[in-house]
């Protein structure tokens, strides 16, 4: 949970950019210390500094947390990350282990 | 084992959580398993949203468990609207925070799957859910809703989680779910909760629906193991059997007038018993409901409250046709007193009648009940069906102690062709026949009592009149031919009368004729005394005169005696002189 925490805050302090500044808006809900969402957290981290190249914003959300957002989003399943940008928006669900799949939704690749 | 089963005391016996629901709870012997999962499956339209949404809104209503509604298919707004028009006030118990809904949105834009995931979205907002009003009760509708997209292999793993998840949390839980075929639900969920399965079904037999309840499994509990039937109103869900009551049953020795003193006159001379169900048969236009009004027109004379169900005829059809014959129902109705529901069978199913019935007695607690006509009711569904209903809506009145009176277009010439007809008298306590005699060209009406459970009844037919006033019964004539009703029995009389009168003539001819010869006799022998009172007369008269005769005859003889007398003595003194 601390090194959660740790990363959210890293990735938010490391980019302090207003929304939409980025091309990369991303939202990943997941679930504390779950096997699949510790997972998605880290596949998502290398995504992001392998293939986006600081042009994103990524934002890491415990759904215990902040049920809230979770309810806003209509999150159910965990890991679920919401491409908020680019435009429309996307969903993908699981652990992000199938990177090509991210990727070429991403349209990155 | 044997260990086991002392460690299983009472105690440890499958607690309930009263669902509410009315007639659930008894069917169920308590409700759901409490703190459990229970699947309620069942075809679309047959009613699983409004059964578990009236399990929370009862048990936030009347067991203070608030509860909380996570809707798959429906938003919170369309839910809360929808439910309006059972009035089921949503809103407040929301504001309240006794009801907590939220909608779950399963398709929500383009989704793509990379990996693996699981359900922890839906933990998190349901706990959120739960601890935001401290819920007890929680409903998951529907589950299908997460199979459509997701991998169901995940999902079984998960569903199982969360079923687990839901006990430790102590929740009570309806899982909704589509059936497929048989009682077996779309997703196999029951496989996972094992303790208990609930399926609704909805079906339509002659163009009536119905809806049925039948419990799959509950597991360490007694339950119904039938199908029961169960109706969805303004008031939300009722499932039949109403048999609540049952147990508290006070058996009375009171007794109900029938409103027809002969009647009353044969059945002890005291009437019905207080509470007893009462049948009424006998073939069309006998006068069953005449019969019936009667029992209802009397006891609102006395005030005591009754209500009328009429299937075939109209409230204002039923006043005016009973004012014909008397019995004016018309001010009871305006005083209250008495209550007409009037409804066509066919409008509505038997379900639907029963608790609308059931809703007006529980209101208007009347204490006689009439079903006018009861076979009309069984003219949609299959017999068996409706006698069974009828049967234990019998039970239900009973226990209410409620003197109910049925009639039945039903005669022992149709139970002979339909024996399960009897089934009906099986279960009333006096059956009363009004059977038609039809003779000489002309019907007139008999009637008896068949049977009628711990009193001496007459077991006499006895001739049946409708009149102006109401309705009286006649003693039935019995002839060398025969019973004689009606015109038949009229004939005789007067056949008799004119026997009697002619005898009375001839009674009456034969004195006088006496008399006459009394007279003639009289006459005779007055004028027999009139000859000999002047015979005698003319004897007495002949009498005097011999009598003068004689006298005159002696003085004659004395006067001619002195004559000589005298002329001797002159003729001696001649002598003498002339010596």
């Amino acid at each position: 949970m601390s090194e959660l925490k740790k990363r959210i805050r890293k990735k938010s302090a490391a980019k302090p950019g207003k929304a939409g500044g980025e091309k990369y808006f991303l939202r990943l809900f997941v679930s504390g210390v779950l096997q699949n969402s510790v997972r998605a957290i880290k596949n998502v981290n290398q995504i992001c500094e392998q293939y986006l190249e600081g042009n994103f914003k990524l934002e890491i959300i415990d759904v215990y947390q902040q049920p809230a957002l979770a309810i806003s989003e209509q999150v159910i399943v965990v890991p679920v990350m919401i491409i908020k940008h680019p435009l429309p928006e996307k969903r993908i669900i699981g652990d992000l282990s199938d990177v090509k799949k991210v990727l070429e939704i991403l349209n990155c690749g | 084992m044997i260990l086991d089963i002392k460690k299983t005391p009472s105690s440890s016996k499958l607690k309930k959580t009263l669902t509410g629901i009315n007639g659930f709870d008894e069917i169920t012997d308590g409700g759901l398993p409490k703190n459990r999962p229970t699947i309620l499956c069942g075809n679309a339209g047959c009613g699983k949203t409004v059964m578990s949404m009236e399990f929370l809104v009862k048990g936030a209503l009347k067991y203070d468990e608030s509860g909380v509604f996570m809707s798959f298919e429906e938003t919170k707004e369309e839910l809360t609207t929808n439910m309006a028009s059972l009035q089921f006030n949503i809103g407040s118990l929301i504001a309240k925070k006794k009801i907590y809904i939220e909608y779950l949105e399963i398709d929500k834009g383009p989704t793509a799957e990379a990996g693996r995931y699981d359900l922890e979205g839906l933990f998190a907002r349901l706990q959120h859910a739960i601890n935001s009003i401290g819920a007890k009760r929680v409903v998951l509708d529907s589950m299908d809703a997460l199979f459509y997209d997701l991998d169901s292999g995940i999902l079984r793993l998960e569903i199982r989680r969360l079923f687990k998840w839901l006990k430790e949390k102590k929740i009570t839980t309806i899982i909704t779910c589509e059936i497929d075929s048989g009682f077996l639900s779309k997703n196999r969920l029951e496989q996972y909760v094992a303790d208990c399965v609930i399926a609704l079904d909805n079906r339509t037999i002659n163009q009536t629906t119905t809806r049925r309840l039948k419990i799959i499994k509950m597991r360490g509990s007694v339950h119904g193991l039938n199908e029961y039937p169960f109706i969805i109103d303004s008031n939300g869900i009722s499932v039949l059997p109403l048999m609540s009551q049952l147990a508290n049953q006070q058996l009375t020795t009171n007794r109900i007038t029938s409103g027809i003193k002969d009647l009353d006159g044969m059945l002890d001379g005291l009437g019905f018993f207080e509470g007893s169900s009462i049948l009424v048969s006998g073939s069309a236009g006998t006068g069953k409901t005449s019969i019936a009004i009667s029992l209802v027109h009397s006891a609102c004379k006395r005030k005591i409250p009754a209500l009328y169900c009429a299937f075939e005829e109209s409230t204002s059809q039923l006043t005016r046709n009973m004012r014909s014959i008397g019995l004016n129902i018309e001010p009871f109705i305006k005083s209250g007193v008495l209550k007409v529901y009037s409804s066509r069978p066919t409008i509505q199913n038997l379900e639907l009648h029963l608790i609308s019935i059931q809703k007006i007695i529980e209101e208007f607690k009347p204490k006689i009940i009439v079903l006018d006509p009861v076979t009309n009711l069984m003219s949609e569904g299959i017999n068996s069906e409706i006698r069974q209903m009828l049967a234990h809506f019998v039970d239900f009145l009973k226990g209410l102690n409620v003197t109910t009176l049925f009639t039945a277009a039903i005669t022992q010439e149709t139970v002979k062709s339909n024996p399960s007809d009897e089934g009906i008298s099986a279960m009333v306590d006096t059956w009363i026949l009004v059977r038609d005699i039809e003779e000489n060209s002309e019907r007139n009406r008999g009637i008896y009592v068949l049977k009628s459970r711990g009193m001496n009844h007459s077991t006499q037919v006895r001739e049946f009149v409708i009149t102006d006033n109401g309705i009286s019964l006649l003693p039935i004539y019995i002839s060398p031919n025969g019973i004689l009703t009606g015109s038949a029995k009229l004939e005789q009389t007067l056949k008799e009368e004119v026997a009697g009168r002619l005898l009375q003539n001839k009674i009456t001819s034969d004195n006088s004729e006496i008399e006459r010869k009394r007279k003639e006799l009289e006459e005779r022998v007055a004028l027999l005394r009139d000859q000999f009172e002047s015979e005698a007369r003319a004897l007495s008269q002949t009498g005097i005169e011999n009598g003068y005769k004689e006298k005159s005859l002696k003085k004659n003889k004395n006067e001619i005696i002195n004559l000589r007398n005298k002329i001797k003595s002159s003729t001696e003194k001649s002598k003498v002189r002339n010596t």
